[in-house]
Order: C-alpha cells, then structure tokens, then sequence
C-alpha cells in the first residue's frame, strides 16, 4: 500500500500549516512571557513616583527621566554595584586562566599520561551539578571555622569556585575540534612551547576562552545565593537588593536593571554578529 | 602572525619537544591550580560539612561537639518534613510546567528556526540579561495586590475582592517556572537540533506520518535531552529560596529557607548542615543516576 504522490504533498502541507502557524504563534507568547516582566521592568523605570517613599508603584504618574538622572542616589546601592563589577571582572580573570589550563589538560591527556582525569571530570560535573545553597553553606562552614573574616577574598574565593568548571566545560567544546598539527607545524618550524602557544593555541582557542570569560563574568554578576553566604558587610548587587527591597523597590533598582540588561543584551548580539562573520 | 616564528628561529635547532619531565609533569601542571581550587574550596567544604553533620551543637552556646552519630539526621528531617514536601511539590511542579511549555518552542526553534535560530536562541536567554533577583522582585510587583495581574482579573469580576496570588504556593511555582524556563529549554533545543534529519527523512519514506515520525522519532531521540532539563532545572529549583521569600511571603516555606536561616539568623550550623546533606544527597543520587544511564559527560553537552 502506497501513498499517491498528492496525498503525500498534501501531508507535507499540513506538516507546513503546523510548522508555519500553530508552532510559531505559541512560540512567540512564550517569548512574549518571557520578554514581559522586562518591559514591565524598563517602563516602570521611567515611572514618576509620587511624594512620600520613593518607591516604585503600580499606578502611572506620568514619564520621567528622574530615576535615570539620580540613578547613583542611594550609596549604597550604587557602592554594591561597583563592587559587583569589580568582583565579576577579578573572578573572571582566574577563573578563566584556571579554568582554560584545565581544559587543555582534559583534552590533551588520557589516563596513562594523566591519572585521576576521571576524578577530576566527576568533581566538575558534581560542581555544576549541586545546588548552590549547599556549595555556599559549606564555604560558610569553612569560613566560620577558619576565622576567615568574610568580605572580597571569600567572595573572589566563592565565585572562581563556582565559575571555573563552566569555562573549563565551555573552553573544552572549543578545543574538540583543535588541529593540533598547526602546533606541529609551529614545532617544526623551531617555535618553543612558549611561543606556540601564544602564537599559534592561544589565537585558535581564543573564541572559546571568551565564551568561557561571558559565561563566568555572567554568573559572577548576578549569583545571589553563594554570595549571601560568604559576604561581609560589603555586599554584591544581588544581596544588597535583595536585603534592601523588603519594604519596598527603589525607582533606582530598575533602572541598574535596564542598565544591565541593555549591556548584556547589547553584547549578545555584537557576538552574534562577530561569530557571523568567521 | 607566522611570520615573527620563522624570524626568532632561523636555524630551526632549537629542541622539537619539551623534555620528557616537563612533558610527563605537563596534564598535572596545567590542572594543577584549578584541582587545588576545587579540592580546597568545593570538595573539602562539603566534607566538613558532612563532618558538622555529625555533630551536636548547643543551641545555646552554640558549641558543637562532636559525636560521630547521625542521631541528629532522622530528628532534623522529621523536624522539617513539611518544609522537603513543599520544596519537593514546588519544584516537581514548576519543572513539569517548563518541560511541557518549552518542548513545542525548542521543537520549533530546532527545526523550523532556518536563520533565524541565533535570535530565538537569545530570546530564550533573555531573563538571564537581568539580575535573579531584580527579575523576581519584578513579578512581585507584577502579582502584588493593587498590581496590574489582580487589577485586572478583579475588574473583570473573575475573582472575589480579597483574591491573593502573592503570598501564596502559586505565585512561588510561577516564579520558579519564570526563573528555571531557559534550564529546561535549551538542553531540549540541544537534544532536537543534534536529531540528524536523514533519520527522519528515514522515518516518511517508510511511510511514517506526522504523528507517529514525532511520537517514534523524535520522542525517544530527545528522551536524554528531557533528562538533562529535568535536572538541570529540578535541582536548582529544590534547593531555591528566593522565589520562596520574594514570592511566597511568610507561607509556604521552603528547605532552602530553612538551611539559610539555620546558617545566617540562628547560627545552627549542625542543624542547617544536615539539611544541607540531605538535600545534596536528594541531588546527587540524580545527577549520578543520570550519569550511569547516559555518561557524565552527557550533561556537560547540554550546558
């Protein structure tokens, strides 16, 4: 029994029908879902608040710049900021070298040459894998036990620890696909492992590291849970809000919001297109 | 860039290969300061924690001493029964909600995306452009009672004037489904889109419809994708207390906001690191189930 070729064309018009209008009418409500609560985020930005607290609320008084213009108002919360940047840019450092030179490691070597591989790609997947609160309980544990005052160190501690199995994992996919007869060639030519690899392995593996770097920068910035349990009195963004907003949100906690997501937006698709053109 | 190689090296003799100590030392160097970093901040912490578990402590004094039992462990698990039930049924529920909204999508994307795919891919990412936290204070202001989502329903006269959602069990799973939604979409995206397409070129000139092409095809190749989501997006969820706080109001409290109040209000490190144990053990056996079906590395292609 043999379909005609009509009814098979007429299959593949419904399989189009649902491929063309059923699929992506739900896909964009779930892209609108996602997108809202951001657009709620950006025009309450520009909210006017009324006299009293200044907080954010839901009736509209009208557009205004204020929020954008007093944006660093409250010490505080702009001293968080600063600090989270600060963190994210050192943690990314290490993280990122650490994270790379395990990664050639993995890929280069096998067992004999290098024992304990299996351990080490366990104690990574078991990092990425375990919930955050018990990684940041534990370090507190440690922390308290050893009198290590809490502050920058143990949050630069925290956020290399939690950071650097994903750029390891993220610079490895890279490095599968690595010609390593370029290295040959550069060997041949009387390059010393030094200058191979600056010259040759660094280049080629050089959109992977930076891949591994966004990612690491990414969850240094907003990691919320780790850090509330290794800061001191100097909290990160994401602590500081979430401490200072029980009673309220500040007009200005929106607007760091849609300055952040501007940024990180505006480097997602700058990547995009720089990826487009390799 | 070739150039300045040939130029420092004109006579080429200089040796071919590191020696053969440095190339034996060379996978251990290289792992060397990363391994130290885990070992002395990741897996050392959580064997002491699992030491602290062991402990008594003195609510008073807050002295612990040791006394090599788990006595502790069945007490404190009892103890916050209703509080491993409500983080169980939260995050189970918030989970199967994302699987089931993020299929169709991550289907869609993955076959039908052409150029476009990048761009989907962004906007599926697009909550991690804002902060954890400034995301869900946002739907707090979004569920509050004089906020829009109320507002509306109660002008339309489809839910009484003391209608709640904030405070209760359903505005937590919704921030946990908002918040974990691209955890469970993009393993999905990844388990559909590696799906080789001869496969299912396979499958119609055999003669399989629509149906049973997606049900007998597609269904079973992304079955290790599905896995990958539910855990990537179960576990963080379980262990979640954020959603719980911001969201869920003084009700509905969950283990994570046990274990952070155990740790940082009343300093019960005995107490908040047995939960902790537990809850890293609900994870693990998991993550290593997982493991043993599909390979470790399995997981890490999902990322």
């Amino acid at each position: 029994m043999s379909l005609s070729a009509s009814e098979i064309a007429a299959k593949r018009m419904k399989k189009r029908h649902f491929g063309r209008m059923v699929l992506p009418t739900y896909s964009w409500l779930v892209i609108a879902y996602l997108v809202f609560p951001i657009a709620v985020m950006i025009v309450y930005s520009f909210n006017k608040v009324h006299a009293g607290l200044q907080m954010v609320s839901f009736a509209w008084n009208g557009a205004t710049l204020q929020w954008y213009h007093q944006w660093s108002n409250l010490p505080g919360l702009t001293a968080s900021f600063w600090l989270s940047i600060k963190l994210g840019i050192v943690s990314t450092l290490i993280a990122t070298v650490l994270g790379t030179l395990l990664a050639i490691a993995l890929v280069r070597y096998r067992p004999p040459q290098f024992r304990g591989k299996t351990i080490v790609e366990q104690v990574l997947f078991t990092n990425i894998a375990a919930p955050e609160i018990v990684m940041g309980a534990s370090l507190l544990g440690v922390f308290v036990t050893y009198n290590i005052a809490r502050g920058f160190l143990t949050l630069v501690l925290a956020h290399v620890m939690f950071s650097v199995a994903y750029v390891t994992v993220t610079v490895r996919a890279r490095l599968a696909g690595f010609d390593r007869a370029l290295e040959e060639a550069a060997y041949d030519l009387g390059a010393k492992p030094m200058s191979t690899f600056r010259l040759v392995t660094l280049p080629l593996i050089m959109p992977g590291v930076l891949a591994g770097a966004l990612m690491a920068f990414a969850l240094s910035i907003d990691d919320f849970v780790t850090s509330n349990f290794v800061s001191g009195t100097n909290a990160p963004f994401p602590v500081y809000i979430y401490g200072a907003t029980r009673v309220g949100t500040p007009p200005q906690v929106f607007v760091f919001g849609t300055a952040i997501f501007v940024v990180g937006i505006g480097l997602a698709i700058a990547s995009l297109f720089l990826t487009k053109k390799d | 860039m070739e150039q300045p190689v040939l130029a420092d090296h004109p006579g080429g003799l200089t040796p071919r290969r590191r020696s053969s100590w440095g190339k034996r030392l060379a996978p251990y160097l290289l792992s060397l300061p990363a391994g130290l970093w885990l070992l002395l901040l990741f897996v050392i912490p959580l064997f002491m924690m699992l030491s602290m578990s062991l402990k008594t402590c003195s609510p008073a004094s807050g002295a612990c001493t040791m006394t090599w039992s788990w006595g502790e462990l069945p007490h404190v698990v009892n103890q916050y029964r209703a509080q491993f039930v409500t983080s169980l049924e939260f995050a189970a529920v918030a989970t199967l909600i994302d699987l089931v909204i993020s299929y169709p999508i991550a289907y869609w994307i993955a076959f039908y995306g052409g150029r476009k795919k990048n761009f989907f891919l962004i906007m599926l990412l697009v909550p991690f452009f804002v902060s954890f936290v400034i995301r869900t204070l946002v739907w707090q202001f979004i569920l509050s009672d004089n906020g829009f989502f109320i507002g509306f329903l109660q002008n339309h006269h489809l839910v009484s004037q003391n209608f709640h959602v904030l405070g209760t069990g359903f505005a937590v799973i919704a921030g946990l489904a908002y918040n974990y939604l691209p955890f469970t979409a993009l393993p999905l995206y990844v388990a559909l889109e590696r799906i080789d397409r001869r496969v299912l070129d396979a499958a119609y000139d055999l003669y399989a419809n629509r149906r049973n092409a997606f049900l007998r095809v597609i269904v079973p190749l992304s079955i290790p994708g599905v896995f990958a989501a539910f855990l990537l997006t179960f576990i963080p969820a379980f262990g979640d207390y954020v959603n719980q706080e911001i969201l869920g109001g003084t009700a509905n409290t969950m283990i994570g906001t046990v274990i952070q109040d155990l740790f940082l209000a009343t300093s019960d490190y005995a107490g908040g690191a047995s939960l902790s144990i537990v809850l890293l053990l609900i994870s693990l056996v998991g993550i290593w189930f997982y493991a043993r079906v599909l390979g470790s590395r399995s997981i890490e292609e999902y990322l």
